[in-house]
């Protein structure tokens, strides 16, 4: 199934720099729909009211932590299901493991490539519509 | 008990003694000689009891210099590898910019070079200037012009989005340099604890900031520094999906 170009996402990071750098790499692949946070504080009241598809989220952040906003996401009934990817430094297996647990539906570790992100953000929907 | 209490107690007992000895009660005299051991015995705990609070003292105080020799020892140099990790991955984030930058311009020129005498031969083709076998090389010229431009459009593109991913450099040395930062302050706070014990007193709170980072939720690290993270590190992206992948992702 084809991936909706009007998909609205959200970019959730405390560096402006790297958020810049994710909203052009979304740009390339054809999402034009984004907006931006700097932490879960942020993003979590414009993700109540903003009917989001998809959330890009850091995990270290000063406020709420990108890991506490997967939980609350995932303890929304309004949100639950929203597709989530992490894109972070956080490198640890303990940390993936704990990502994975709290239901994070993709993971890439910084610095990555414009095609890593390609690929699981395809991955992700594949697996959504072919549950779906 | 206070100290003049215990004074008066001495002085109330001593006559006590004088008193039954002069009027020859034994009796009476041990008893106040019994009272003034025990009040001796009470003073000689209370002091035991201010020793043992100074040794407590003390070792709170030594617990907190471990902290610092702690600092000292291993994150000291640690901090100054991260630094210098900061240094490498700048300095990688201009080169790898600067490059694509580089050979961008080398593309441009080369596209505008063709463009300028090609412009020219088109102007005189369309004033109807133009014969028709060089008509024929402004044909071959333009097509060769246009595949060109494709492909060195597309390459200059590529050395954008390059030189785009090579800003990664400020998230991922920011976060490292937050955490050194965090150190300096750490640093700061045990000297100004170590300043204040020498100088007198600690403060009971300040012992207990050596305890702090002890809850059991995961954390944030920032990014893994090569030489100076050990343990449980995933190396790149390729090890993060096969983590996820045995998780049945």
């Amino acid at each position: 199934m084809e991936l909706d170009n009007e998909m609205k996402i959200l970019i959730v990071d405390d560096f402006s720099t790297m958020r810049r750098i994710i909203k052009n790499l979304l740009r390339d692949l054809g999402f034009t729909n984004t907006q931006e946070a700097d932490d879960g504080t942020t993003a979590l009241p414009m993700l109540k009211k903003g009917n989001f598809d998809f959330l890009v989220t850091d995990w270290n952040m000063p406020g709420m932590t990108g890991i506490d906003l997967l939980k609350a996401v995932r303890a929304d009934p309004e949100l639950s299901n929203l597709p989530i990817l992490m894109v972070t430094a956080e490198a640890k297996r303990e940390q993936i493991v704990a990502a994975a647990e709290a239901g994070v539906n993709g993971y890439i570790v910084k610095p990555f490539t414009a095609n890593t992100l390609k690929e699981k953000i395809d991955k992700i929907f594949e697996r959504i519509h072919g549950e779906g | 008990m206070a100290e003049e209490s215990a004074g008066d107690r001495y002085l109330e007992s001593a006559r006590m003694l004088v008193q039954s000895l002069e009027a020859g009660d034994e009796m009476a005299a041990d008893k106040a000689i019994d009272e003034l051991t025990h009040i001796r015995e009470t003073v000689l705990f209370k002091e035991l009891g201010m020793l043992t609070r100074e040794l407590h003292e003390s070792i709170k105080a030594f617990r907190l210099d471990t902290r610092l020799s702690d600092i000292a020892e291993s994150e000291i140099p640690d901090a100054r590898d991260r630094l210098n990790y900061v240094i490498t991955m700048t300095e990688q984030a201009a080169h790898r910019t600067l490059t694509a930058i580089e050979d961008s311009i080398n593309r441009v020129d080369v596209v505008i070079g063709k463009a300028q005498p090609m412009r020219e031969n088109w102007q005189r083709f369309r004033n109807r200037e133009m014969a028709v076998d060089e008509f024929r090389v402004l044909c071959r010229d333009l097509d060769e012009f246009l595949e060109a431009s494709a492909e060195e459009g597309g390459k200059v593109q590529s050395n954008l989005t390059e030189a785009l991913m090579a800003q990664d450099y400020q998230d991922l040395t920011g976060q490292i340099i937050r955490r050194v930062i965090n150190l300096v302050q750490e640093v700061e706070e045990n000297l100004v604890q170590l300043v204040r014990f020498s100088g007198g007193r600690i403060l009971e709170e300040n012992a207990a900031s050596a305890d702090k980072n002890k809850d059991g939720a995961i954390k944030a690290e920032g990014p893994s520094v090569p030489g100076v993270d050990k343990g449980d590190v995933v190396q790149g992206q390729d090890d993060v999906d096969d983590l996820l992948s045995s998780l049945g992702f």
